[in-house]
């Protein structure tokens, strides 16, 4: 994986785009590189809430579901070194395994669950790195603290989202309030990770934190299924990054990134840059 | 170093698995969390204390001498 396959020059200047979630994904479901771009198209027409127009997003979920119908029966003809090639060589629906349109959900729920919130962190990672240029030499000075950095970044985050709802069976009680069984809460990850009683110092973004129980990718056996793919992603861009564009700078000041940042979903597409 | 794991609270998550394969590893059967050495060698500490701060289950448990 090199670095220029991860950046590319946008129009709105030099601006590092980032692809390779979406190219990681392909590869793990069998899908050639040719056909990448178009994943990409699909995954943006179904997450983006804003940008297409209703007729667009039919047809581009009509052709997804096509494309991965005529993938799935190709592995099944023949199957490859990927994850579907496995998932079909478990057994199908009679055999305890998955039917064909489980097949084709678990493809699209992959590319959903996985592509938009890894492109948006790297993004937000980076961001925050170079905002305070000073954590950015910090890593320059001793790349061993990437990992750390990594979960640092993911805790930090105060743009994580809308937050994970959730449906109480029990009475609980939570900072002193207690809330009534059959009460529907929503959880704030981004809250929770900048408590002050869990966390010394939570609004100091410290890149030797450890440990860092963030709960960046929720908590329990429905915690992200992708986590150690997402991390191994986080770490491996900022890893060549560091080594190859020690001068990487923002091109804009921080408060405009932050601008960018208040926008609805998912932080900052592009982060104007130079080196 | 001494790992105890909670198999009730573990989910199979495996995120053990990946961060320390010489000390974690799952049952075939569940996934539920196999530990393979209780007092591992102290080069592994570090990644078995970054795979119970990972573990979304909280179910590894250190006591650090
Ligand atoms: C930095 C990137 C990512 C973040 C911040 C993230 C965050 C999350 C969060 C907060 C949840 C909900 C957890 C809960 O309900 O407790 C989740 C679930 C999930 N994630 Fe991720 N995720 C990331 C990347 C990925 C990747 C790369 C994949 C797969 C390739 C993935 C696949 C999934 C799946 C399948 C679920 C549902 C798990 C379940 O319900 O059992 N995620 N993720
Ligand atoms: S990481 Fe935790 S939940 Fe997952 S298998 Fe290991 S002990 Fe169990």
């Amino acid at each position: 994986m090199t670095c220029s396959s991860a950046a590319s020059r946008e129009s709105s200047g030099p601006a590092l785009g980032f692809p390779l979630p979406v190219y990681v994904i392909c590869d793990m479901l069998g899908v050639p590189a040719g056909d990448r771009d178009r994943f990409a198209y699909w995954s943006d027409t179904l997450l983006n809430l804003t940008r297409y127009g209703q007729a667009e997003i039919d047809a581009a979920q009509a052709e997804f579901v096509q494309y991965m119908s005529g993938h799935i029966a190709a592995k099944r003809a023949e199957p490859g070194e990927d994850l579907l090639s496995e998932l079909i060589a478990a057994g199908d629906a009679d055999n305890g395994g998955l039917s064909d349109i489980q097949l084709l959900a678990t493809g699209m729920g992959l590319l959903v669950a996985g592509h938009e919130t890894t492109a948006n962190m790297i993004g937000k990672m980076v961001g925050m790195l170079l905002a305070d240029r000073t954590r950015w030499e910090r890593l320059l000075a001793d790349p061993s603290l990437v990992r750390t950095a990594v979960e640092e970044a993911l805790r930090f985050d105060a743009n994580a989202g809308f937050g994970m709802p959730r449906y109480l069976r029990e009475e609980s009680e939570v900072g002193g309030t207690v809330l009534p069984r059959g009460t529907t809460v929503v959880c704030s990850m981004a809250a929770a990770n900048r408590d002050e009683s869990v966390f010394d110092g939570a609004d100091e973004m410290d890149l030797s934190r450890s440990p860092n129980p963030h709960l960046a990718f929720g908590a329990g056996p429905h915690s992200c299924l992708g986590q150690a793919l997402a991390r191994t992603e986080l770490q491996v861009v900022l890893e060549v990054l560091l080594r190859r564009l020690p001068s990487l700078e923002l091109a804009v000041p921080a408060e405009e990134l932050q601008r960018v940042e208040g926008l609805a979903i998912g932080g900052l597409r592009e982060i104007p840059v130079r080196w | 170093m001494r790992i105890t794991v909670d198999e009730a609270k573990c989910c199979g998550a495996g995120q053990c698995v990946l961060i320390a394969p010489g000390v974690f590893d799952q049952r075939d059967e569940d996934g539920i969390v196999v530990l393979l050495a209780e007092t591992p060698a102290p080069a592994l500490n570090e990644a078995v204390r970054e795979a119970a701060a990972v573990c979304p289950a909280a179910a590894i448990h250190l006591v650090e001498p």
